[in-house]
């Protein structure tokens, strides 16, 4: 796997950072880096090893269906950046 | 090339909003209407540190619904991160189920002009909804109302049945019909309980591969489910026949122009990196939770359909229509229990009950007149102890809710039937005798003026008289 | 008095020594003299904590006092505090003061304990040497030019210079038992799910798991009696009786069955650090413990599976930050795209970025099953290697760190051997054993600590063995001469 800048550039995208000029090259390096590092897992064989997501292999208990929450709204929103009539606020958007 | 040699491709993605007092997540309410964010608890914003917790009657209900389609429900689900940004979506990722979803497979068979057609459930999945952008202008800004976030979603796929945009609305009624009889949802389209995407794609008949398809997104009625289609066809047409090829993309129907256009939002990043949700385990539920659920399953539109048929010996038509909507079908069924005329009952339902519903548009659970009212109206009209017209006169009363009730009114208006003879006869007597010119001509053989007769029979007693006990009368006195 | 265990402190606070009032104010004015060099702490709720020392002494005047009254403590900050600022260590939360308790915080507060403070760490927890925080790095006691180890680095300095008797901490791939090594501590990180994430700033939200900085493995054992327990609020969390994990502590070892794990004696372990772990098996064996050999071969890919599977869960977990609700916001966003690329951009600091780039990509389509499931495959070979070690040994033995601590800006422009600092931590968090590391001698005059790995939910056998080696030595009693 080469990366690249154009690799970076998609992958900061995605994942919605700005990555200024200055610190691409740093963005680059660092990825080719850890890349590097866990390539060693591909002479690993791991044919029908099932993946773990879970170190427990546990299930889920289901809560039961009441409302335990009331309105909070002012309070959550003491954190906020920008509110307005109870909404948060962000730049508009464009469907 | 015309159209017919089109073939259209459609299938749709129904998500259906589950009825539950909370989230899927979280123990918010899920009410409607509520002000902005006044119901978004920390795990509906995304707080730091939050985590959530699967609602137990999410999966009742989505197990509900697969019984429902003869799928195989799943017993083990997994759920999975869908990863975008979008400003009402707090996480950053969407909540869902996307290699082990709760339901796959089952069928339903949709009820067309002329026959019926098979169309095949892919998969449903839990998954959690999204906010809502306003876009009203708030200094040039958009407001997030974080209300709906988490509100529990089923999201039904199904394959690429459909061949026109009537089946389609034909498919997506179905399963509106469906939902709600199971109450798996309210399906209160207005309320955004149930939207479809559909995926539309056109090709030559006789080709073996499908057209690339587009997604219109969050179609939220019927009528705007076929026009969506129905533009979404002939734009492919046009676009293929001008030599042109369809893109793969995401549209959404504008109803005011009457066409689709292409949605910028989500387009940008359509790798979703999905991975299962670490916070949450696998679900398995067991036979045993199943088994509860299909005992308790209530009987499906199309079974009821046929047992109204037999049961009250009615037509298909008037089956399939009383059968159509569970809330209604449960009304008729309590009239026909009080009126004991199954007939009679239908035709009250269909012509007097809908009529008057669909003219003030509110629904069956908003009716003003009680099955047991209307069943008693019934009851007295097959008993003869009132006409047709004054049964009608007193169904209105209990529309305007001049009624207290049907008994009350007609004992305290003194509009029951008058069929004793001894009371009819001198008042047949005084009419003969008023009216010699027509008796006369009458058994000259002009018999049509019986109905002159019995009109002023009628006449005389306000409409009361047990028509026919008059006509037995009348008989009995000029033949 | 700063150098007494937890319960000597309830020992004296019962026979009227000194108040909780006065327990706590003479914490207070050690933080307020000694921090400033060494940094341990982001937050400081000296106020609050005098308040309520005041208010259990009087409880405890009435005989209503709760089994921890008075006990200071901190948490890291990580752990969302109500009315509490909460910044995990980052510019992003900088200005975020949290509207609910985590579990953890509430359960430790309903015992009577007093949080004087959030402690330091590096940002979302991402880091081995406490240099990664917005609030600038911690130093190791030890010694002022050494960091304490990351990420509980603020948690684990402030309790080896006695700012605090126990102190909260979050280990995803070490960073309570690496931080608890390198300042001569007890570091306790328990068994995947023992306790509540609820409240928790997720950073790889299946390996994350709280646990304890304490003096001593007793210590541990009272507070992790307060800790553990399934939470209704955390899906993840366990759904199973808690033992009194003070009551294994003094049973005897003999015929203990401790292996020795061989993936952990490789090149690139401090000589030191190895005698001092040898010793410690000699110990355990005079004292009946039986040692033999084990090996977790597939250990040897825990690294690259650690740094794909966190920076992936890393990656969608902090996609939260975006300036919408919560948090940093970038000044006048020109639209919705900026908003959150800028505010993302200047919140995070850049290890973080750097995770969330790589989780991103190893997600990505096309490269999710060489990366991701592959990682999780080689994490359950991991799971079944320790399963199968532990069909012979009760107990896995081996170093911490592969190095005391090491200098200030020493790795920090060397990101693959700051990795490389969590080869002994990261299988533990992978299986989700429990684990803990205790002090057992000095290299260079740095402290290091010996690993203990316990099977699943065995946290008591690990404290077990631990009290053990802390009634035969010393090394736990010792402090910074500096903080004594
Ligand atoms: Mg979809
Ligand atoms: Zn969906």
């Amino acid at each position: 796997m080469i990366v690249d800048k154009k690799v970076v550039a998609n992958i900061a995208e995605l994942a919605q950072l700005e990555i200024l000029p200055e610190n691409m090259q740093e963005f680059v390096d660092s990825l080719t880096d850890v890349l590097n590092l866990v390539e060693e897992m591909q002479s690993v064989d791991t044919n029908g090893i099932e993946p773990m997501s879970n170190p427990l292999d546990g299930v889920q208990r289901l809560r039961s269906d009441t409302v335990t929450e009331s309105d909070q709204r002012d309070y959550l929103q003491e954190v906020a950046p920008e509110t307005a009539n109870g909404l948060y606020l962000v730049p508009k958007v464009i469907e | 090339m015309p159209r017919a040699d089109w073939e259209v491709v459609i299938g749709l993605e129904i998500h259906v909003q589950l009825l539950t007092q909370s989230k899927i997540f979280s123990g918010a309410s899920t009410r409607f209407g509520a002000d902005p964010n006044t119901q978004a608890c920390a795990i509906d914003l995304g707080l730091p540190g939050v985590l959530p917790v699967v609602n137990e009657e999410v999966y009742k209900r989505a197990v509900t619904f697969g019984l429902g389609v003869g799928a195989n429900i799943n017993t083990r689900s997994v759920f999975d991160r869908k990863n975008y940004f979008y400003p009402d979506l707090p996480k950053g990722y969407q909540i869902t189920q996307l290699s082990d979803p709760i339901v796959e497979g089952g069928e339903v068979e949709i009820p067309l002009a002329d026959a019926t057609k098979i169309i095949r459930i892919t998969r449903a999945h839990l998954e959690e909804d999204a906010g809502k952008s306003l876009h009203e202008d708030f200094h040039g800004q958009t407001g997030i109302d974080l209300n709906r976030a988490g509100t529990p979603l089923l999201e039904i796929v199904s394959e690429p049945d459909m061949r026109s945009s009537a089946e389609a609305v034909a498919y997506a009624k179905y399963i509106h019909q469906l939902v709600t009889y199971l109450k798996v949802s309210d399906g209160e389209m207005s309320q955004g309980s149930l939207r479809c995407d559909a995926n539309v794609s056109i090709r030559q008949f006789g080709d073996n591969e499908l057209g690339t398809r587009t997604e219109t997104k969050n179609v939220n009625s019927f009528r705007f489910l076929e026009r969506a289609i129905e533009y979404e066809i002939e734009r492919q047409i046009g676009v293929l026949e001008s030599g042109g090829t369809v893109n793969q993309q995401t549209l959404l129907f504008d109803p005011d122009r009457g066409e689709t256009r292409p949605m910028r939002s989500k387009e940008t990043s359509r790798d979703y990196r999905y991975f299962p949700e670490p916070d949450l385990l696998p679900v398995e539920i067991d036979q045993a939770f199943i088994e509860a659920i299909r005992q308790n399953m209530p009987e499906l539109a199309p079974q009821k359909a046929r047992r109204f048929a037999e049961e009250y010996q009615l037509s298909d038509e008037d089956a399939r229509s009383l059968s159509a909507d569970s809330h209604l079908a449960d009304y008729y069924e309590k009239v026909v229990g009080v009126g004991k005329d199954s007939k009679l009952a239908a035709n009250w339902v269909r012509v007097e009950l809908l009529g008057q519903l669909n003219r003030k548009n509110i629904d069956i659970s908003e009716t003003p007149v009680d099955a047991k009212e209307l069943g008693y109206l019934i009851a007295r009209i097959k008993d003869g102890s009132i006409s047709g017209k004054i049964a009608k006169t007193v169904f209105e009363a209990l529309w305007e809710g001049e009624a207290e009730s049907a008994e009350s009114f007609i004992e305290a208006n003194g509009l029951v039937q008058v069929s004793d003879s001894s009371e009819l006869q001198p008042l047949i007597d005084s009419i003969i005798q008023n009216n010699p010119k027509q008796v006369e001509q009458f058994k000259a053989g002009k018999t049509k003026l019986m109905d002159f007769f019995v009109g002023q029979v009628m006449k005389e007693t306000q409409g009361k008289a047990n028509p026919k006990q008059v006509n037995e009368l009348l008989n009995k006195k000029l033949g | 008095m700063h150098e007494q265990s937890i319960s000597q402190m309830l020992d004296a606070l019962d026979r009227k020594e000194y108040s909780c009032e006065e327990l706590i104010t003479h914490h207070v004015d050690r933080i307020h003299q000694l921090d400033e060099q060494l940094n341990t702490f982001i937050t400081h709720t000296a106020e609050q904590a005098v308040t309520r020392a005041r208010v259990l002494d009087t409880a405890r005047a009435k005989g209503e006092a709760p089994p921890l009254a008075g006990i200071p403590i901190a948490h890291k900050d990580i752990f969302c505090t109500e009315g509490v600022k909460t910044s995990a260590g980052s510019h992003m939360l900088d200005n975020f003061t949290s509207p609910y308790d985590a579990t953890v915080v509430e359960k430790l507060q309903a015992v009577g304990a007093i949080s004087l403070g959030k402690t330091n760490m590096d940002e979302f927890a991402m880091g081995s040497s406490n240099e990664n925080s917005y609030y600038g790095a911690v130093k190791n006691p030890w010694s002022e030019t050494a960091v304490p180890g990351g990420s509980s680095g603020g948690s684990a300095a402030a309790v080896a210079a006695r700012l605090c008797a126990a102190a909260t901490g979050t280990d995803t791939g070490g960073s309570i038992r690496q931080p608890a090594s390198m300042c001569g501590i007890t570091g306790l990180k328990p068994t995947y799910g023992r306790v509540s994430r609820w409240g928790m700033i997720a950073y790889a939200s299946s390996l994350d798991q709280a646990g304890t900085l304490t003096r001593s493995a007793e210590d541990a054992a009272i507070l992790l009696n307060v800790m553990a327990g399934y939470d209704p609020k955390d899906s993840t969390s366990l759904f199973m009786d808690v033992p009194d994990y003070t009551q294994a502590l003094n049973k005897p070892i003999d015929g203990l069955r401790i292996g020795v794990c061989q993936e952990y004696f490789g090149q690139g372990l401090d000589p030191d650090i190895e005698s001092g772990i040898q010793l410690a098996l000699k110990m355990f064996e005079s004292a009946g413990a039986v040692i033999s050999d084990v090996t977790i071969p597939a250990s040897q890919h825990a690294i690259p599976a650690y740094y794909v599977i966190a920076p992936a869960e890393a990656s969608a977990n902090l996609s939260r930050y975006d300036g919408v609700r919560f948090g940093y916001r970038c000044e006048s966003p020109a639209d919705l795209a900026d908003l959150y690329q800028r505010s993302r951009n200047e919140g995070f600091g850049t290890e973080v970025k750097q995770r969330i780039m790589v989780g991103s990509f190893a997600l990505s389509a096309g490269y999710y099953d060489a990366y991701y499931r592959k990682a999780q495959q080689i994490r359950r070979l991991i799971k079944d290697d320790f399963l199968a070690a532990f069909k012979k040994v009760d107990l896995i033995i081996g170093p911490t760190t592969p190095t005391p601590a090491f200098k200030i800006g020493e790795k920090s422009e060397d990101q693959i051997s700051m990795y490389l600092q969590d080869i002994y931590t990261i299988t533990s968090n992978l299986a989700g054993l429990p684990a803990g590391s205790f002090p057992v001698g000095f290299s260079q005059g740095l402290p290091f600590g010996v690993q203990i790995i316990g099977n699943y939910l065995d946290e008591a056998r690990i404290l077990n063995l631990a009290h053990r080696l802390q009634l035969e030595t010393d090394w736990h009693k010792m402090s910074p001469e500096e903080f004594s």
